[in-house]
Parts: C-alpha cells; structure tokens; sequence
C-alpha cells in the first residue's frame, strides 16, 4: 500500500490565450495514494490548488475519450494512468499533440469531427429491411470482422501519435480509417464504393508511412494500423480493377 | 450582443435519449431543424458506460405480461403501468431498429441478436454488445444522426437556462464553451434528455457531466420533480471511485460471497443458492434487495476489510478467462488496470454505490411536461416506467423507446405554435446571461466549489443512503439548505471566457444543490419503505393505503420545495407481495391462482 505522505510533482502546460501570448509550463505538488489516476492529480489541482486549470474528463473509466493527453509525452487516457508510475521523478502533461490548444490541456478537435463526420460513419445496407422483418442475420464470425474496429473510444490518442497527421493534417488518420473499415467490414452494409472513393484519395491511407505507433498507443486495442493496411489492400485492389474494367 | 439561432426544435443533452429524438424528429419531418446541444461532444455522454444491454421480450417463451410484471413489480408497484405496458410492447421494434442503423449487437450461431439474463427479469430478454451496450449504442446513434442534414449540432455548449415565455418553452440560452459566448436557442419545442444526477452523492459510478442540469432547469420554472427520493445504488462497483461492474457479471454466472466464502444473498430472502444462476433469484435478484444485503452484511460483521474499507467479493473465477474474455472484456479490463485483480484469478472487491435516479421531471406517457412545449426522456425524465426501482437494462431501452416518442412529439407540438416576439425572448435571454455571468463576476465571495461539493455529496450519502431514518434525513435537508445559502457567496478564480471550466462548475453546483434538495424533502416525506427508499425509524413497511403515490417536489425558491402527492396509474397489476428467489416463485403462482378466481 501507499505510504502516508507522498507527494508528486505535476508540471502542466498551460496556456490560457486571453493572457499567455504562448504556453508556460506550471509546477504544481500534490498529495497522492497509489490508486489515483493522473486525471485524479488534476482534480486534485482544480479542487484545491488552482481553479482556472481546465481539462476535460467525464467517465473516469477509459470509454467516454475525453480525457486523452501527453503524459510525459506520449498520448494517454489520463483516467487509467496512475501516478504511482511517475513516482519519485514526477511527470509532465500537455494537451495532445497535433491539436491545436484551445486552453491548458484542451485541444481543439474540430478536425477530427469533421473528418470523422466526412466519411459516412454509418450503415448504408446491402438490402432493405423493415423493422417488422426483424434484425438482419450476421453470424459471431462475421461480426469478429468488424468488431475490433468499432471498440474505437475517439479518444483521438492515435492523431497526437501519428507522424504523418503531424506532418499534414490533410491525413484522415488513423482513427477515422479505422470506423470507415469498421463499416466496409460489416456484413450489412453496402457502402464500400462511396467511402473508398475517400480511402483512394492522396488523403486516404496512402498517406500513412505505417509507422504503427498508432496501434501501440490505442487504449482499447482497436489498432487503426491494420485497419488502414487492410484498407491499403483493398485500394489496391481498386486500382488494379480499373484496369481490368477498361479492358 | 446575443446571438440568436432559430431551431424548430431545440433539445439538450446528445446522450443516447437525446440523439434518438432527434432522429425522430428528422425522420419525423424533415423540414424541422432541430438543435441539438450538448456540453460535450455527443459520445462523451454518460450512455457510454452503460454495459450490461437493454431489455426486450425477445423469445418465444417470453411475453409482454412478463416484462410488464417484472418491471412493475421491480419498481414495488409505484410505476404508471399504462406507460410500462407502452414501453414492452415498443421495446423490441427498437432493438431491432437499432440493429438496422449498425449496432454491433452480440449474436448467436444462427445470426440472430443474443439476449443474456439479468436482475429481476424472469426470461432472458437483454440484448447486448459483450459488456460495452451503452458505447455502442451511443456511437452508433451518433455516427447514425450525421446522416440527418436537418440535425444542426451544438457540440460543448452549455445550457444556462430555458426560456419560457407566454407559457410554453421557446428555446434555451447556452454558453459556447470554447468562447464563452452566449447563444440564444429559440424553438416552437424544447426537449430535456440531460441524464441523471447521480454526481450529487459522494460514491458513485456516474460521470463527471451527470450534474441533474436539465431536471434542475425544468424544477426552477415551475416543473414538478417526480419521485426524486428513489435513488438507486448499484450493488457492484469499484471501492471509492465507484466504477461500475456490470450486472452481466452476475448474468453470466457471477456470485457474490462474503467474507467466509459464502453466498450470503440466501439470508434475504433471495434463495435458494444454486451453482447456476436462476432469474430473479440470488445474484439475479434486483439491485435494491442487493444493495440493502450489502450493508445488513456489513452490519454483522461479515464483509471483508478492504484498504478503502469494507467489502464483498465478486467471484468470477469459475466463468474462466476464455468466457470472460468474450462477454465481460471490458470489465476484465477495469479490474486489471484499476485494481491489479485479474477476475480469472482472484474475485473482484466490490461496494454499492449511486448509480441511477428512478425519478426526474413530471412527465406522461408521450413524455409531455405539465409546461406546454416542455418534453423531457431518459433519466432526468419521470415517464413513470421504473417506479421505486428501476430494473438494469430498462434504461436503456427507456432511451429509445421515448426518445422516439419525445421527437414525434416534440415535431407534432412545433407544428402547431409560433414563437412569441423576438424582443421578447431576447430579454429573457439576457436577463439570463445576466445571472450566469453574476456567479463568475461576484465579488468577495470566500466558498469554494470543491468544498461546498463535497460537504453536498457527504451529506446525501448519509441522509439519503440505502437506509434513512428521519434524524439523518432532516440532517441532510439542513445541510442542503445551509449549503444553498453558502452557494450565494461563492468564490470563482478563473473570470475568462476561453474554456471557463470553473465557471460552468459552479452553475452545476448551483444546479446539483437543487436537485439534491428535492431528493432529500420528497425522501423525508415518505413515511414507509418502498424500493429503493428503506427507512429504520418505525416505517420499515410499505404502506399502501397512504404512499401508493407519487411524490412531487416543486420548487419554491430559496426556501424548500413544497413536496406532494399524486396517484399512481394501476390497470392489471394490484400491489402484492415483492418477492424473490423461491418465495417469490411461490408469491407468483399465489397471485395467479388469485387472478383465474378472479375470472
């Protein structure tokens, strides 16, 4: 168990535009246990050291994807990392790289929505249905098909991962990619020509110079970089069938 | 100067209730436009950690009479059961439709939807994504609305207020987190889907955003709130954070033992114990009756001392790895990484702790508040299905089936009113920013937010705990009413506008305090025990000759609500014995021996 007492240091980097022409780095200490999570660090801050720091949270369970940061540089969910793991050295946390900061840890996502929404992240049926014939029928096996790729939190962990992203924001990205093959892969849908129009795209996977850390950092295992390889696969697929139409 | 946009219909909150209505309403009519806002990105929203699935008679051996007479009796009698009787026959057809737009719902070998058991329920009818249904279904919802051009989305905006004017709800005033800027919202229809309250108690397995906003900003303009004292604690959570551990636990076979390595759910009533789980008994008994086993446990002596205090043991070890990989991956998650227990090894410590509020603002069965163009669903809603206690994975269900009907209508409504004249719906919007701005700009307040919180959700936790007795109850009413006072001198560090966040704290303060007020005066005037309100102080009884009723709290201001009573809606159900385990399967054939003598 814990010893009484302990106390870690947070640097946090902050940064509030009506004030700070740029970001400045805040240290501040505080008291912990070793069940507390990094998110519970910056509760404690807000509660009772500094109340202008602003971050997002919401679950505190690693579902709801708010409360993705940098976390001694490298993107995590702050609700399941702990500061045990930080402790005696202390730790650094920033707003998630890649984003722009819109104050403190809060990065502005809007990018990311519009991509998201970009995309059509929604079932587009093979067949019609009426409600009154019941579910379509889809088997364990082909539901493992898509399943992964739909566990995504939109946390957005794997952009601040992402060298590319970081490069270019013209990248989709992998967590996009990875719920447009969420919907290609399921066995209901028929939408594959009209969102691999956007996979195709200099945008699309091709962008990706499959480092992979996006899977490596991805806090529910969903890894986005199979999902886009397979996606490279198939857009492969497509240009090679160009030709063969032609003929 | 106040911007102003003008919607058809404007709804608040874009959790798995509020996404559904605005489909409705898209779907409803497409030439409404509906605002949707929500003071996070719509899949933050606490539908998110909902696990265990949603409830629909499913199997050919199940029937609408048996969801009907589970639910009703889980709610001990106090549900609107021609609203109940809507919502199982409705709750199917939603399943499926949710199905259609691409809910990743688990499956059998021959492709058709699973269903798993769960508390209280007499036939397996919960449909389920492994243990993450409410992310599924809320991601699914989501992705599904961006197909509606007619949706106009408020992501992170804040409400601040509603407007009400000539009688009827006409829109909202919201703050655009990112900017601070205030916005009017006006609308022919406004429908609340802001979710529960559960943050007002200090244990609980609820999100940060679950502050009652919507229930409060409905209560101040006069909205009765109903049945505000049914608080339900979820008998398996996390020590001190509260996470949840879903019911599927048990639902798949999971057993709670005490200290000695014994079922100790068989000493209340609950048995016979056996190796595999049976409906509506032991472990699938409802969360009320557990809860309440938990702390007589803890009274005899007979939990286990935990680092963080007593507990009991979730014992999952015997379901083995490969199933609880498969069906509980996400709980399998939780315990490894926030308590180092892997469940394949060692049983799970567990506490109860707050997780859902039966009650919410006065609403029928069509979701219409006594305030015309006012609709509210889900759980800030009392549409009256979950009575005194709700059963798990009818709230879920809940979303749909009356986010459905909330959208119908709310477009059905928008139709026929107009909006009263801009100038004066913009001075209530201002007089409203006014207030708000009021709490950030006060000068020479000396409370703190955090410490106010707490003093709140200690205080709930000890008069509105899973037993009450008038002393700690009336305690808690004093409390709460000191803390209301002390509100009023608030201290606010940050006076920015970019990302505010103690700004939009302090609101939702002032919104938990008169939430938790409403829950605490209706709790203190209900002389009897029902469901998940027990008492100790000589009204350990139901008492249907004079609590067979609903409460209403209704505002009153700076002072305590006034608190009344209202009939409940019985059509086949009469009061009866509540009973589980083996003495309710002997309750249940008594009561339809009674019924064939009857016809």
């Amino acid at each position: 168990m814990s010893e009484a007492g302990k106390v870690i240091e947070i640097e946090v980097l902050r940064y509030r535009p009506e004030q700070d022409a740029a970001p400045v780095t805040q240290m501040f200490r505080v008291p912990f246990t070793d069940d507390m999570s990094v998110l519970q660090g910056l509760q404690y801050i807000k509660d009772h050291l500094d109340g202008t720091l602003s971050f997002r949270w919401s679950c505190r369970m690693a579902i709801c994807g708010s409360c993705g940061m940098m976390i001694d540089g490298k993107p995590k969910l702050s609700c399941k990392t702990f500061l045990r793991e930080f402790y005696p050295a202390g730790l650094r946390v920033e707003a998630l790289a890649h984003f722009p900061i819109e104050r403190d840890l809060v990065a502005g996502v809007d990018d990311f929505i519009v991509k998201l929404e970009s995309i059509k992240p929604y079932l587009i049926p093979k067949e019609s249905r009426r409600l009154e014939q019941g579910e379509y029928l889809q088997t364990p096996h082909e539901l493992e098909q898509y399943e992964q790729f739909s566990s995504c939190i939109n946390c957005m962990l794997c952009y601040a991962a992402c060298p590319q992203y970081g490069l270019d924001s013209k990248f989709t990205g992998p967590g996009v990619l990875a719920l447009l093959h969420r919907y290609n892969a399921d066995s209901r849908d028929g939408g594959r020509d009209e969102r691999m129009q956007l996979v195709n795209a200099e945008e699309g996977v091709w962008s990706c110079t499959a480092v992979g850390y996006c899977s490596e950092v991805c806090p529910k295992a969903v890894d986005p970089a199979n999902a886009v390889n397979l996606n490279k696969v198939e857009s492969a697929k497509d240009y090679f069938l160009r030709f063969v139409r032609k003929q | 100067m106040l911007e102003v946009f003008k919607a058809d219909v404007v709804i608040v909150g874009a959790g798995g209730a509020g996404l559904r209505a605005a489909i409705a309403v898209a779907e409803a009519d497409p030439s409404l436009t509906v605002a949707l806002v929500s003071k996070v990105y719509p899949m933050r929203s606490h539908t998110v950690a909902a696990e265990g699935g949603a409830a629909a008679v499913t199997q050919t051996h199940d029937s609408l009479e048996h969801h009907f007479n589970d639910t009703v009796t889980g709610g001990d009698w106090l549900c609107e059961q021609d609203v109940v009787e809507y919502f199982v026959a409705h709750a199917h057809e939603e399943m499926v439709q949710m199905e259609h737009w691409g809910c990743p719902w688990s499956r059998r070998e021959d492709g058709h939807a699973n269903v798993r058991a769960f508390g209280g329920m007499k036939i397996e009818r919960t449909w389920f994504a492994a243990d993450k249904t409410g992310f599924h279904m809320l991601h699914t919802l989501f992705q599904t609305s961006i197909k509606y051009p007619s949706i106009k989305r408020f992501d992170e905006h804040f409400c601040v207020d509603l407007l009400v004017e000539d009688g009827r709800a006409q829109g909202v005033v919201t703050i655009e987190i990112a900017s601070g800027e205030f916005r009017l919202i006006r609308a022919r229809a406004v429908i609340i889907a802001t979710g529960g309250a559960g943050r007002v108690f200090r244990e609980n397995t609820n999100g940060g955003i679950v502050t009652g906003d919507g229930m409060a900003l409905a209560y101040r303009h006069g909205v009765p709130l109903r049945d505000m004292e049914f608080v339900q604690y979820h008998p398996t959570c996390m020590p001190r954070t509260g996470l949840l551990f879903t019911e599927a636990c048990r639902g798949e076979g999971g057993f709670l033992v005490n200290k000695d390595g014994y079922r100790y759910l068989q000493d209340y009533g609950l048995g016979p114990a056996e190796p595999v789980p049976r409906n509506k008994a032991m472990e699938l008994g409802p969360r009320d009756r557990l809860s309440q086993a938990f702390w007589h446990e803890k009274k005899k002596g007979r939990t286990i001392d935990g680092p963080l205090g007593p507990v009991v043991h979730l014992d999952l070890r015997h379901l083995g790895e490969r199933k609880l990989r498969e069906r509980l991956p996400q709980i399998y998650e939780l315990a490894v990484e926030f308590l180092g227990v892997d469940p394949s090894l060692a049983p799970i410590p567990v506490v109860p702790a707050v997780h859902y509020t039966m009650g919410g603002i006065l609403a029928d069965g069509r979701t219409a508040s006594p305030l015309p163009g006012l609709y509210s669903v889900g759980e800030c809603s009392s549409v009256g299905i979950h009575g005194a206690n709700r059963l798990g994975s009818n709230s879920l269900t809940e979303l749909l089936v009356f986010g459905k009907v909330a959208g119908v209508e709310a477009a059905a409504y928008a139709h026929t009113v107009t909006n009263s004249s801009s100038d004066v719906l913009e001075r209530q919007a201002d007089a409203a920013c006014q207030r708000a701005l009021g709490i950030v700009n006060r000068q020479g307040g000396s409370e703190r937010i955090a410490v106010l919180r707490d003093e709140m959700a200690r205080s709930m936790e000890s008069g509105c705990g899973i037993y009450r007795t008038e002393a700690d109850m009336q305690a808690t009413c004093d409390k709460i009413g000191e803390l209301k006072a002390r509100y009023l001198n608030l201290r606010v560090d940050d006076h920015s506008k970019v990302w505010n966040t103690e700004w939009l704290l302090a609101i939702e303060l002032g919104y938990q305090l008169d939430v938790a007020q409403a829950m605490v005066h209706s709790a203190i005037h209900r002389k009897e025990s029902r469901g998940s309100h027990q008492r100790l102080d000589g009204f350990e009884q139901r008492d249907d000759v004079n609590f067979l009723k609903h409460s209403l709290a209704t505002y009153a201001g700076d002072t305590a609500p006034r608190v009344s009573l209202s009939a409940v809606k019985i059509t086949k159900s009469q009061p009866g014995t509540r009973a589980y385990g083996a003495a309710g399967e002997k309750a249940e054939s008594q009561r339809k021996l009674e019924g064939s003598a009857h016809v």
